[in-house]
C-alpha cells in the first residue's frame, strides 16, 4: 500500500507529516512511501534526503493525491485555492487517512470524508490514556508550543529573565505567571524557570500542584474549599462562578506584580474562558508581554488578537496560533513519530496493510470516519479513577493506626520477652549440668560468634563474594580434626575416612584461598 | 611440639582469621586479609602436623597436598561466571569432611570420655553429622541449579513443611536413641540413617527454594559450613576449630540476612522456599499495555548525547558473559567525559556481590561501582539508564503496587531517569514471575537480542 505525504498548503504552515528518518521506518512496515516535492523544504528536510530514506518523489499535488492509497498530513485536508478543488476531493475513494481534523468543529469534513468513504484518523481525538501516549501528538505540539510562548516573550520583553547584578547596576529577576498547568503549561514554566525568572503558575485542578513544583514553579493556590477542577480525561472543566469570581481577583492581583503572563487555559468543546480582562492589562507594568496560546480558541485574554501581536496599554500581547509550526523541524520530527506509532498499531502485521480494529479503545477513538460511516464521537471512555476514597475503603483514622501500632508492638514484645525466656533457662540448663570443659568451649564459641558479627558488618558489599569463598576457604579448618584422626588411628575404616576428609577439606582450603586471591586481584580503581 | 606451642598457634591462626575477616571490609585491604587467612590456616596445619606422632604423617602431608593442589587447579580454571557453583561446590566439600570426622570421631574418639562429657559429646557428633550431611547434599543441589544441571524453578511438593518437620522429628527421635544405646553398632545404624534423613532433607530444602533466592541459599549454606565445622570443634574439644566455624557461621549468617532485607522477605519465608508460584496472578499485566522498541543506532544517539549514565546489570549479564562488552562502553563513555556509573542492586546475580566481581573482571573500576543506597536518589538527574538482564531488581510494581508479590522489596528506582534502555531477550518475567510495568512507562525502551551482541553492537556504534 502507499503511502502519501502532500505538502501543506495552510496559510504560514511549515510542518510535515513524514520525516526521512519516519520514511524509513514506514517503509520497513511495508508500506511504499511518496513524498510530494518540497513538502519537507519548510522544516528544512530535502527532497533527496526522502528519496535516500526509501521514498518515491512526487512531481505535483494532484498526482500524489491521487496515488496515494494511505494520506498523512499535518492540517485537516481543506479548499486547495491552486487546484481549485477541496483535498477530501482529490483522494482516492476509500482511502485512508491521519491528521488533525477537529471533528467538532467540522462535521461538513466528515460528511464529505464519509461520502468518499475515506477511513479518517483524527489524531486530535485520540484517547488519552498511557498507551496512547506515544502517539499523542496534541501533547507533542503542547511541549513546543509552551516553550515557544517563553521564547516569544522573551524576544518582546526588555529585560532579562534571571536577576543580576553588575557593575552597572542591580536587574530584578523577571517574574512570569503561567496560567492553566497542562502540556504547555507545565513546559512554559520549565522554559522560563531554566532563564532564570521568578515563575508562579496557576490551575483549577489541584492534583498539578506537585507537577507545578516539580518543574521549579510556585503554585497559586485558592482557598476555595473542595471545588477541583478536574474533568474527564485529564482535562480541565468549568468552574463554579464563585470560584472564577475568586479566581479573576487572584489574577488581578498577580497582573499588578508580574511582567510575564502565559495563559494556556482550555475547556474541551468550549470557547476558552477569558481571564485577563483589559482592566488587568491596563494595570500591568508598562513593558510588560502577554502570550496567549488559547487564542487560537478566542483567547484567554479580552485583548488579544489571533494569529497577531498587538499592543494595548503599553503591554505586548501575543496571540500567534502557530507556535508549533514556527519551531517546524523538532515539531515535524515528534508529529511524524507519532504519526509512525499510529500507522505501527494499525499494521500489526507489518505487510504494509492497514487493519482497523475497532474493538481497540485507542483506534476506536482515533477512527471519525470508517469507510462510509461516521463514527465520531466514540463511546464515552471511562472516568479517571477519582482522587477521593470511597466512602466505605477510607483511610483507617488515626486513632485505629495507633491502636494497630501498639497492637503490633505488643505482640512484638511479648515475642521478646519470651525469647528472652527461653534463652535464660537455656543458659541455666546448660550452666547447672554441662561439664567444666564443654562450658570453657562454649565460652569460646560465643565470644566467636559476637567477634564475627562485629567484624563482618564491616564488609562492603561489593566484596560480599570473596568474603563468602574466603570464608569458605577459612572453614576447611575442619582439615586439622582430620589430620588429628588420621594421625592417630588404628581402625582402617576410620583410617580412609579421615583420608578422605583430610582430601576434600584440603581441596576446600587450596581452591578456597586461590580463586578469592583470583577475585581480589580484579578489583581495581 | 608441645601442648602450650600448639595452643599458642591455635590462638595466632584464630587472630590471622580475624584480621582475614576485618581486611575485607576494603577493597584496599582485601588482598592483604585474604593472606592472613592463608599464613592463619598455614600456621595451624603446621602446628598440627608438628603436634601429631610419626604415625600417618606421610598419608597426611600426601592428603593435604594433594588436595590442596586439586583446589588450587579448580580455581585457577574457573570462569568468575562460574563463581557461585565453584563457591556452592565448595560447601558441600565442608559439609562432607564434617560428616566424615563426625563418624570417625564416633568410631575411635581421640580422648575417652564418660558422663556428661560423654553425653554431650555424643549430641556434638550428632548434631555435627546433622549439619554437615544437610550442608553437603544442600550444597551439591545449589551447585546443580546455579550450573543448570537441575532446574532452577522451585520445586513444590505438596505438604513439604510437613515431610521437612517429619524428618527433623525423626532425627531427634533417633538421637534419642543414639543416646541411650551401648552398643557402638547400634549407634553406628542410628547415625547412619539420621544422615540419610538430613541429606534427604538438604536435597530438598534446596530444591523448594527458586532461582531468585540463590543468593540467600548460598550465604545460608555457608553459614551451615561454618556451624558443621564449629560443632566438630566441640566434639574434639579444638577451639580453633570452634572460633572458626563461628566466625563462618556468623558471616553467613549475617549475608544471609542482608540478602533477605534486600527483597524484603524474611528468612523463615525463604528458608521455606516456593516464592511466586502462589502470588503471581495478583499482577497481571494490562494486556493492552504495549513497551516501544528502539534500535541500537538510537541507543548509541542516546549515550552520546548524554551527560550522566548508569548501567543496572544482573543475572543476565552474567549469562550472555556481556560484561568485557559494558566495560568497553563505560570506558568509551568516560573518554568523552560521561559520567558513568553502575547501580547493583543488593539479590542482583546468583551470589552475594556476584556483580561486582564480574564488573571487576572487566576491569570497570571499583569506585564506580555503587550499591542501591548510594545510587537511587541519583537517578532523577540521569539521562540514559541501561539495565542490562536486570528485571526484578527494577521492578517499579515493589513500590507502587502494595498487591504485587515483591511488594515492599527496595529496588532501583531507574524509572525515574529520563530514559530508560532495558536491554533484553524478550518479554518473559524474571525469576519471581513478576510481570515489569517498568517496560511500559513511556521513557522505558526494550532493546531485544541477546544482551552480549547487543552490547557489542553498541561498542562498535559508540566507536563509530
Amino acid at each position: 500500500m502507499k503511502i502519501g505525504i502532500p505538502k501543506e498548503i495552510y496559510e504560514d504552515e511549515q510542518r510535515v507529516a513524514a520525516t526521512p528518518p519516519s520514511v524509513h521506518k514506514l517503509v520497513a512496515l511495508g508500506y511504499d512511501v511518496v513524498v510530494e516535492t518540497g513538502a519537507g523544504e519548510a522544516a528544512h528536510y530535502r527532497d533527496e534526503a526522502y528519496e535516500a530514506a526509501g521514498a518515491v518523489i512526487a512531481a505535483d499535488s494532484r498526482s500524489l493525491w491521487s496515488d496515494a492509497d494511505f494520506i498523512l498530513k499535518v492540517r485537516a485536508p481543506m479548499q486547495n485555492p491552486a487546484l481549485g478543488t477541496h483535498e477530501a476531493e482529490l483522494m482516492k475513494e476509500g482511502a485512508f487517512l491521519a491528521s488533525y481534523i477537529w471533528p467538532a468543529q467540522n462535521p461538513e469534513l466528515l460528511k464529505q470524508l464519509a461520502a468518499r468513504k475515506i477511513t479518517t484518523f483524527a489524531i486530535d481525538s485520540l484517547p488519552r490514556i498511557s498507551r496512547a501516549q506515544k502517539m499523542d501528538a496534541l501533547s507533542a505540539m503542547a511541549n513546543i508550543a509552551g516553550y515557544r510562548a517563553v521564547v516569544e516573550a522573551a524576544n518582546h520583553f526588555g529585560r532579562f529573565f534571571t536577576g543580576q547584578v553588575t557593575a552597572a547596576g542591580k536587574v530584578p529577576p523577571a517574574k512570569v505567571m503561567v496560567i492553566g498547568a497542562g502540556v504547555a503549561g507545565l513546559a512554559a514554566v520549565g522554559a522560563a524557570n531554566s532563564l532564570g525568572a521568578i515563575v508562579r503558575a496557576f490551575d483549577t485542578r489541584l492534583e498539578v500542584k506537585e507537577q507545578i513544583e516539580s518543574m521549579g514553579a510556585e503554585f497559586l493556590q485558592l482557598d476555595f474549599g473542595d471545588e477541583e477542577g478536574s474533568g474527564t480525561g485529564g482535562y480541565a472543566k468549568q468552574m463554579s462562578d464563585e470560584f472564577i469570581k475568586a479566581e479573576m481577583a487572584l489574577f488581578a492581583e498577580q497582573a499588578l506584580e508580574v511582567d510575564i503572563i502565559i495563559t494556556t487555559a482550555l475547556i474541551p468543546g468550549k470557547p476558552a474562558p477569558k481571564l485577563i480582562t483589559a482592566d488587568m492589562v491596563k494595570s500591568m507594568k508598562p513593558g510588560s508581554v502577554i502570550v496567549d496560546l488559547a487564542s487560537e480558541r478566542g483567547g484567554n485574554c479580552e485583548l488579544t488578537e489571533p494569529g497577531r501581536i498587538v499592543e494595548h496599554h503599553d503591554v505586548t500581547l501575543i496571540g500567534y496560533t502557530d507556535l508549533p509550526s514556527r519551531m517546524a523541524k523538532v515539531a515535524s520530527d515528534l508529529y511524524a513519530t507519532n504519526l509512525f506509532h499510529l500507522v505501527t498499531e494499525l499494521t500489526p502485521e507489518k505487510d504494509g496493510q492497514p487493519l482497523v480494529n475497532m474493538d481497540d479503545d485507542v483506534i476506536r477513538g482515533l477512527t471519525v470516519v470508517l469507510d462510509q460511516d461516521i463514527t465520531w464521537p466514540p463511546p464515552q471512555p471511562e472516568t479517571p479513577v477519582s482522587p477521593k476514597p470511597a466512602p466505605g475503603t477510607e483511610e483507617p483514622s488515626a486513632k485505629q493506626k495507633a491502636a494497630a501500632r501498639k497492637k503490633t508492638e505488643r505482640r512484638s514484645l511479648i515475642g521478646k520477652a519470651a525469647l528472652l525466656i527461653v534463652t535464660v533457662a537455656a543458659l541455666y540448663g546448660v550452666g547447672a549440668h554441662a561439664p567444666e570443659s564443654f562450658l570453657r568451649h562454649f565460652t569460646v564459641f560465643v565470644l566467636a560468634c559476637f567477634i564475627g558479627w562485629q567484624v563482618v558488618w564491616n564488609v562492603t558489599a561489593a566484596l560480599h563474594t570473596p568474603l563468602m569463598s574466603v570464608t569458605n576457604a577459612i572453614s576447611g579448618i575442619i582439615v586439622i580434626g582430620a589430620i588429628l584422626h588420621l594421625a592417630q588411628t588404628e581402625h582402617l575404616v576410620v583410617g580412609i575416612l579421615a583420608f578422605v576428609a583430610v582430601l576434600i577439606a584440603s581441596i576446600n582450603v587450596g581452591g578456597g584461598f586461590r580463586v578469592t586471591h583470583r577475585m581480589l586481584k580484579m578489583f581495581r580503581k | 611440639m608441645s601442648t602450650g606451642l600448639v595452643s599458642v598457634a591455635y590462638v595466632v591462626a584464630s587472630i590471622l582469621f580475624i584480621l582475614s575477616l576485618g581486611g575485607l571490609s576494603h577493597q584496599e585491604s582485601a588482598r592483604r586479609g585474604n593472606l592472613y587467612g592463608i599464613a592463619g590456616i598455614f600456621i595451624a596445619l603446621l602446628a598440627t602436623i608438628a603436634s601429631v606422632s610419626d604415625s600417618g604423617l606421610v598419608a597426611i602431608i600426601i592428603a593435604v597436598l594433594v588436595g590442596a593442589g586439586i583446589g588450587i587447579a579448580i580455581a585457577n580454571r574457573v570462569e568468575m561466571t562460574q563463581m557461585p557453583q565453584l563457591v556452592a561446590l565448595l560447601h558441600s566439600f565442608v559439609g562432607m569432611a564434617a560428616v566424615l570426622v563426625g563418624f570417625s570421631g564416633y568410631i575411635e574418639p581421640l580422648a575417652p570420655t564418660t558422663g556428661a562429657e560423654h553425653t554431650i559429646k555424643l549430641v556434638e557428633v550428632f548434631v555435627g553429622i546433622f549439619i554437615g550431611a544437610i550442608t553437603f547434599t544442600g550444597s551439591l543441589v545449589a551447585c546443580g541449579k546455579l550450573d543448570g544441571r537441575i532446574d532452577s524453578q522451585a520445586l513444590t511438593l505438596p505438604g513439604r513443611h510437613l515431610m521437612n518437620l517429619a524428618a527433623l522429628a525423626i532425627s531427634v527421635l533417633l538421637g534419642y536413641w543414639f543416646l541411650s544405646t551401648d552398643s557402638m553398632a547400634l549407634g553406628l545404624l542410628a547415625l547412619i540413617i539420621m544422615t540419610l534423613i538430613a541429606s534427604v532433607l538438604g536435597i530438598h530444602l534446596i530444591m523448594a527454594i527458586g532461582g531468585a533466592d540463590m543468593p540467600v541459599v548460598v550465604s545460608m549454606l555457608n553459614s551451615y559450613s561454618g556451624w558443621a565445622a564449629a560443632s566438630i570443634g566441640f566434639m574434639l574439644g579444638n577451639d580453633l576449630l570452634i572460633v572458626t566455624g563461628a566466625l563462618v557461621g556468623s558471616s553467613g549468617a549475617i549475608l544471609s540476612y542482608i540478602m533477605c532485607k534486600a527483597m524484603n522477605r524474611s528468612f523463615i519465608s525463604v528458608i521455606l522456599g516456593g516464592f511466586g508460584q502462589t502470588s503471581s496472578s495478583s499482577a497481571a499485566a494490562d494486556p493492552g499495555q504495549t513497551a516501544i522498541e528502539t534500535s541500537i543506532d538510537e541507543v548509541c544517539e542516546e549515550l552520546h548525547n548524554a551527560d550522566s549514565v548508569i548501567v543496572v546489570p544482573g543475572y543476565g549479564m552474567a549469562v550472555a558473559q556481556a560484561q568485557s562488552g559494558v566495560s568497553d562502553i563505560t570506558k568509551l563513555l568516560r573518554e568523552r567525559g560521561v559520567n558513568v556509573r553502575f547501580g547493583i542492586h543488593p539479590v542482583a546475580g546468583r551470589l552475594p556481590g556476584h556483580m561486582n566481581v564480574l564488573l571487576a573482571e572487566a576491569h570497570v573500576p571499583y569506585d564506580i561501582v555503587l550499591e542501591m543506597d548510594e545510587i537511587n536518589a541519583d537517578f532523577p538527574e540521569t539521562d540514559v539508564v541501561l539495565v542490562i538482564g536486570a528485571n526484578d531488581t527494577v521492578n517499579p510494581a515493589a513500590a507502587e503496587d502494595p498487591g504485587s508479590p515483591i511488594a515492599g522489596m527496595p529496588v532501583l528506582e531507574v524509572w525515574k531517569a529520563r530514559q530508560v534502555v532495558i536491554l533484553k531477550r524478550g518479554m518473559a518475567t524474571g525469576y519471581s514471575g513478576v510481570e515489569n510495568p517498568l517496560f511500559f512507562k513511556d521513557n522505558a525502551r526494550m532493546l531485544f537480542g541477546d544482551a552480549k551482541d547487543s552490547i557489542d553492537a553498541l561498542v562498535s556504534g559508540l566507536r563509530s
